[in-house]
């Protein structure tokens, strides 16, 4: 955490209220968005509870499994959860829009340009937490190894038609969530973290009751007893006022509420089993479906607070300004949508267990570059976040006191401007250092001269002047093309870190990968379902 | 050289003194421990555990209740999932044990499965001493020890831990096996719980040395322990073997420099008690007698954390918005001096810390300005 952020902190301490850490929203936000609120079984991996799911905040529909440990119950819940989640990516992955990729031809060896399909919106997930896109990792690895009947009928125990589709969908969303910048699956209280410093530490604001109470604290309240309130307070019945945001319960929840109720419906559905004849079987139906319904009403009462807070973290997200970058890091995850509808739609595979060595390698080096994109484009979008690169010595800024043109040597002499930048910031400038600025969206190249002064005499203690020498984006010509160059009397501001990012070197083939990194993957092959017993539980 | 009798009878005589007239003593498990070497500057903690006092009821009196507690759905399937591990006379879990940690012994059948029942966590660790000193005069078989009860001197006071299993192998060397009912899922787990369960082997290590060394010669205790958890969403055994070589060295040298609990005990004024019984105001001047260093991390780990959480925030502490923050403040210790140094009120200009406070603190109200604007 950077110094200024760290001060942030302090002024919320003091003033009981979070303070801004960024000026513009730094994460796209659909209009559209798909909130999933899910819980899940304690001590169990991948057992669901239940979830409430659905893009209309006033109408979420609710998923509930009564007994958690029941493989038809939970089936039944994701091909629910199946049929809300997949219509709203398809509805997505339709609206297409011409857009132009580059490719290596496969007979010339060259890159060309091919005109591909780039779908024009892409879906966006919302939930609550950190834990909850594992959660959406581990749903999506549950299910995408799973067979259904029309795939293998002789499966043991097949998965209802459209769940393994789903689980590589969500295998997606986890997978995207991990670069950094994208806004497929965003965990709202990292978004919302990003934006915003309180006076609790950064573990305590994983809470996303507690995050949300110091940024908007009810009336006469500061944050401090807001969030207080929100960890701890407990009804007259020993339960949380606002429950965990999950997929975790509380266990005080587990053991007092759920457990007594689960246990009611397996004794409905065993004397259910046990009628003798229909009288008795409708009595015992009904309470059956009473046992259900307060599972469900208890499963409710869980997740629609949380639901309630996903939605108005969304609402003060909105109130940010969206950052000026943020649409290109989107139409990146657009990018990464059509990918992977291609991919569904040719019928390649579920996602492998474990990477092939080559594959491993790129999507690291594409976080890298990411993170580094990210670090770049945030700084440029936001004031407050440049401060923070200025702080470290990594930009400055300054107001230019003078020009002095110049030129290279060589047959066609280039322009090659000396600034002189005034600045009070400190950047760790080596000799001939590479330094840069917007111009027009694009970066423009400087080089580090020399430092003239501290002039103590004349100015604020830790002034000093640079010298720098522009080396590109002049145009053609003998003269500087109009407004290239800054003028005496401009701000700038500069950057040590370089504003886009470039590919770094190309990976082989996979049938090309190396001995010392396995040696090529050889044919795939395809995967094999998860091993099941006859109780998966325990 | 064991120190005089004496002195450890009048240790555990004050010891029981700080617990209250009645109130039994709690044991230490290695969960404990293990969180303990976590944050060994905090005497508070050393103490109450070290005095065996139930610091959930003392949280609960001191009205800062601790939010700890496990579900019964989990409970349930850790216990379910460790009796199906064992069954068969552990023949599963040998078997892992076997492929797992020592692939060029014998494969094991017919291991022997000592009794280890007897009355007290002294009479079972004697027990468990016995069985390790008897396993090892018959080698070439296996043996396995389900829950044994080991002893941990922890600053001064023997602490009882309860490992899932120890096994005796063939060369007669010994191994920790923990059982754990988090998925191992695709051959990667929680890195978080494996670091954890990794902590809790290392406690057992130590423990296991000690017996160890008793013995003449002195078996070998192996460095490589064995994890058993679900395979990925079955409630089938897998196993890894994890190196908590580094968990040990750690964990023995934090627990050889834990302040020695008699030194903080002579520290404390005549008659401090901690007793729930006792009136709140009492005790927070009790509790309050002993130093604390509070972190973040502690909520994951202490049951005393909202407590003490609340006390250093009410002192305007910056280490309660985490260690990091601390860390790069320099001497400055609370938020009143920190946001004084800030503003140029206080604090010397030419001290680094202060002037980059300064120069951060100039940043924000310019780029804050410009938002405005």
């Amino acid at each position: 955490m950077s110094l200024i952020a760290t001060l942030a902190r302090l002024e919320a301490v003091t003033t009981g209220r979070a303070r801004p850490t960024a000026t513009v929203r730094h994460r796209h936000l659909s209009e559209r968005p798909l909130v999933f609120v899910p819980l899940t079984t304690a001590g169990e991996a991948g057992a669901p509870l239940g979830a409430l799911v659905g893009t209309d905040r006033d109408a979420p529909r609710l998923l509930v499994v009564a007994q958690p440990r029941d493989r038809d119950l939970r089936f039944a819940f994701l091909a629910e959860l199946a049929d809300i989640v997949l219509p709203y990516i398809d509805s997505h992955a339709d609206a297409v829009e011409a857009a132009e990729r580059s490719e290596t031809d496969p007979e010339t060896g060259k890159r060309v340009k091919v005109e591909v399909e780039l779908c024009s919106d892409a879906p966006q997930l919302i939930v609550p937490s950190r834990a909850g896109v594992e959660y959406v990792r581990l749903l999506g690895r549950s299910m995408r190894f799973r067979r259904t009947a029309e795939q293998d009928p002789e499966t043991p125990y097949p998965a209802p038609p459209r769940v393994p589709l789903l689980g590589r969908w969500l295998t997606h969303f986890g997978e995207r969530s991990r670069v950094p910048g994208s806004s497929l699956l965003l965990a709202l209280t990292e978004v919302l973290g990003r934006h915003w410093a309180t006076g609790q530490s950064s573990l305590e604001d994983q809470h996303l009751g507690a995050l949300l109470a110091w940024i908007a604290p009810p009336e006469g309240a500061t944050g401090a007893e807001a969030a207080l309130r929100a960890e701890l307070a407990r009804d007259g019945r020993g339960q949380l006022l606002c429950p965990p945001a999950g997929p975790a319960t509380d266990p005080a929840f587990d053991n007092k509420l759920l457990a007594p109720a689960i246990e009611r419906y397996d004794r409905a559905r065993t004397a259910l089993a046990a009628a003798e004849d229909g009288l008795q079987a409708d009595d015992r139906l009904g309470e059956l479906t009473a046992a259900e319904r307060a599972i469900r009403e208890l499963v409710l009462s869980r997740t629609l607070p949380t639901w309630e807070k996903v939605w108005q973290g969304l609402d003060l997200l909105r109130e940010l300004p969206e950052g000026a970058h943020v649409e290109e890091r989107w139409t990146r995850d657009r990018w990464s949508f059509t990918g992977h509808r291609d991919r569904v739609v040719a019928g390649e595979p579920p996602q492998p267990r474990r990477d092939d060595a080559v594959t491993a390698a790129n999507k690291l080096a594409t976080r890298e570059r990411e993170q580094g994109r990210l670090d770049a484009q945030e700084a440029l979008d936001d004031p407050l976040v440049m401060a923070g690169r200025r702080l470290a010595g990594e930009a400055f800024t300054g107001e230019v006191v003078d020009v002095v043109m110049a030129y290279s040597e060589g047959k066609r002499p280039s322009p090659r401007p000396l600034v002189t930048v005034r600045t009070d910031d400190r950047p760790h400038l080596g000799e001939r250092a590479k330094v840069f600025r917007s111009l027009g969206a694009k970066p423009q190249a400087a080089e580090f001269v020399r430092r003239d002064g501290p002039d103590a005499a004349d100015g604020p203690e830790e002034e000093c002047l640079l010298v720098l020498r522009i080396v590109d984006k002049m145009g053609r010509g003998k003269e500087p093309e109009e407004g290239s160059v800054p003028e005496k009397g401009d701000r700038v501001c500069f950057t040590l870190f370089e504003q886009e990012q470039r590919g770094g070197a190309k990976l082989p083939d996979p049938e090309d990968t190396p001995w010392t990194h396995g040696g090529p993957p050889g044919e795939p092959v395809p995967e094999t379902a998860d091993s099941v017993t006859e109780e998966d539980t325990l | 050289m064991p120190p005089p009798r004496k002195r450890g009878t009048a240790l555990r005589q004050r010891l029981a003194d700080l617990r209250g007239p009645d109130v039994p003593a709690k044991a230490l498990d290695a969960r404990a421990l293990a969180a303990l070497a976590a944050n060994p500057g905090c005497s508070r903690r050393a103490l109450l555990d070290g005095a065996g006092v139930n610091k959930a009821a003392l949280a609960d009196a001191l009205g800062s209740p601790s939010a700890f507690g496990q579900s019964q759905f989990a409970l349930t399937r850790g216990n379910a999932f460790e009796a199906k591990v064992k069954a068969d006379g552990g023949a599963d879990l040998l078997r892992l044990v076997h492929e797992k940690l020592d692939p060029r012994a014998q494969p094991p059948t017919g291991a022997s499965v000592p009794d280890l029942s007897a009355i007290g966590p002294e009479g079972r660790t004697a027990r468990t001493a016995l069985a390790l000193r008897e396993a090892g005069q018959a080698p070439g078989t296996w043996t396995l020890l389900d829950h044994p009860m080991l002893a941990l001197d922890v600053a001064g006071s023997p602490a009882f831990l309860e490992p899932d299993a120890v096994v005796v192998h063939p060369d007669g060397t010994w191994s920790v096996v923990e059982i754990k009912s988090f998925p191992l899922l695709d051959g990667s787990a929680d890195p978080a719980k494996v670091g954890a369960a990794a902590r809790q082997a290392a406690v057992y290590v130590l423990a296991l040395e000690a017996v160890a060394a008793r013995l003449d010669p002195a078996p070998r205790v192996r460095h490589r322990v064995l994890l058993v958890c679900p395979k990925d969403f079955s409630n089938l055994p897998a196993a890894s073997a994890v190196d908590i070589r580094k968990q040990r060295a750690v964990t023995h040298r934090q627990l050889a420099r834990l302040t020695r609990i008699e030194e903080i005990a002579d520290a404390l004024p005549d008659g401090t008690c901690f007793s729930p019984e006792l009136p709140p105001e009492q005790l927070t001047a009790a509790v309050e007698a002993v130093p604390a260093a509070y972190a973040p991390e502690c909520l994951a780990a202490c049951e005393l954390a909202f407590h003490c959480r609340d006390r250093s925030r009410a002192a305007g502490t910056v280490t309660a918005l985490g260690r990091t923050v601390r860390a790069e403040l320099g001497g400055l210790t609370t938020v009143g001096d920190v946001l004084a140094a800030a503003r140029g009120e206080a604090g010397d200009p030419d001290d680094p810390a202060v002037a980059a406070l300064r120069r951060a603190a100039r940043l924000r109200e310019e780029a804050l300005g410009a938002m405005c604007r």
